[in-house]
């Protein structure tokens, strides 16, 4: 039986995204966990979160869970969501500045308040950038499959990712600027967005998740 | 192309069961909330909320059995609203499946506990609802924070209230207009449109919705980020779907 550990550090709603991989993957054995040899003996690990950054990195500290995050994202299909994705980049600028994983180049910025306008309508959009937006798929990956390219995700967040290397980003989204909506290489994947929150399409890119053999 | 307006379809829970009479012709039992957020879901709701009307805190359990029957199944954002009032409830809701909570009372009562619940677990769950009253027309109108369902006034200015619950924390604005609420005479758009230009923060539109274009109005000339409305839905007279049909008619980007 397929396993999916989703690391459990105590930061956001850890619950839905068990019951939506559970809804799409039947049979596999989903778990929560913060047990480092768990994460390591997975399948397939899932990295969700929600919050601040500081509190995030420091969890995974205190937990003893970073060397087996980067450990699982050496070899095995890894998901990254909302914070699992901006953690993975080399600095945030959220909480007076915070280093993270750095396992892919880039960092973290908060929306631009002087670039947070509608260009039709002029209005100020707000931050958090909340609520249902488009994806723009620009490259072909396994996880897109049978997603349409602009179909809609839910987002809620303040801060997007910059990222460094043009060639792992998957998807892009309008609010303002342009922000890297999904990146990824090899058996990474991450999103900025909820997919276990986004209906159809999130429900989708989740059971290509835990189809997906990790190589892009 | 960009963020869509937010439909928000409310359902009143009291002791686990809806209130205020939903009717759909397909549905059997009509008072089971995960049923009914299921068929709000297929129609596209972008959300759902929850709100707890129920007197007695032992019945208040109840609801948190309805939030993990509802993360099983129905996979959009959920929002949990009354009897929020320590960050143990809010610990609760979260770790039932919900998404945001709303705090209303308890915000006004204590502050501060909006901005601890909002440093524990993220501003993006910390949805402030405030209830606000007209208390000056005219040029210049003046609304205020009123708490227990309108019948007790706070002398809180609801503009500034909006803005120092922003400062505190708080990720988005449930605003329901008191003296709209259960009208349908439509949303007071003056009120949303001033709390909407005054706040950075998303704000949800309430109170009033009796037709669909009184949605479209919430959204042009309220300004409003999303949209919450319960009786219209309930009894069958519109469907989500046809509140989105007619707000992208009138240039509104939404979710279809």
């Amino acid at each position: 039986m397929s396993t999916v550990a989703v690391i459990d550090y105590g930061m956001g709603n850890l619950r839905s995204v068990c019951k939506a991989l559970e809804h799409v993957a039947p049979t596999a054995r989903v778990f929560l966990t913060a047990d480092p040899d768990a994460l390591v003996r997975a399948d397939r690990v899932v990295f969700p979160g929600q919050g601040a950054i500081g509190g995030c990195i420091a969890e995974l500290d205190r937990l003893s869970l970073r060397a087996a995050v980067l450990q699982a994202m050496d070899n095995k299909p890894f998901l990254g969501i909302c914070l699992g994705l901006q953690a993975l980049y080399d600095f945030s600028e959220e909480g007076g500045g915070t280093k993270g994983l750095g396992v892919l180049p880039g960092r973290v910025a908060l929306f631009p308040s002087e670039r947070m306008h509608d260009a039709r309508s002029g209005q100020a959009l707000k931050v958090p950038h909340m609520g249902w937006n488009q994806v723009h798929q620009v490259a072909g990956h396994p996880l897109w499959q049978g997603i349409d390219q602009d179909a809609r995700f839910y987002f809620v967040h303040s801060y997007y990712a910059d990222a460094g290397d043009r060639g792992q980003v998957m998807a892009v989204t309008e609010y303002g600027i342009r922000f890297t909506s999904a990146a990824g290489r090899e058996n990474i994947f991450a999103v900025q967005f909820h997919p276990e929150k986004s209906q159809q399409a999130g429900l989708k890119l989740l059971e290509n998740f835990v189809s997906w053999d990790g190589t892009a | 192309m960009g963020l869509a307006k937010r439909v928000i379809p409310c359902l009143d829970v009291d002791n686990g069961r809806v209130v205020k009479g939903v009717r759909f012709v397909d549905i059997r039992d009509a008072g089971d909330p995960v049923e009914i957020a299921r068929r709000y879901d297929q129609q596209g709701a972008d959300e759902i909320t929850f709100l707890d009307i129920t007197a007695s805190s032992d019945n208040r359990r109840t609801m948190v059995h309805v939030v993990e029957a509802m993360a099983e199944q129905v996979f959009i954002p959920l929002t949990v609203g009354g009897g929020i009032r320590q960050i143990e409830d809010v610990r609760r809701m979260l770790g039932a499946g919900a998404d945001k909570v709303a705090i209303n009372t308890a915000a006004v009562a204590n502050p501060e506990f909006v901005q601890e619940a909002a440093g524990h677990f993220g501003s993006q769950c910390i949805v402030v609802a405030i209830d606000a009253k007209q208390v000056k027309a005219g040029e210049s109108p003046r609304w205020e924070v009123f708490t227990h369902g309108g019948r007790r006034a706070t002398g809180i200015d609801a503009v500034s209230w909006a803005l120092r619950m922003t400062e505190y924390g708080a990720g988005e604005i449930l605003l329901t207009s008191m003296d709209r609420d259960g009208t349908r005479d439509g949303f007071d758009l003056a009120l949303v449109r001033t709390v909407c230009d005054a706040v950075p923060i998303p704000v949800i539109a309430s109170g009033g919705v009796g037709n669909l274009d009184h949605l479209v109005d919430g959204i042009l000339q309220g300004h409003a980020d999303a949209v919450l409305a319960a009786s219209i839905f309930h009894f069958g007279e519109y469907t989500v779907g046809d509140a989105k049909r007619r707000m992208a008619e009138c240039g509104i980007e939404v979710r279809l």
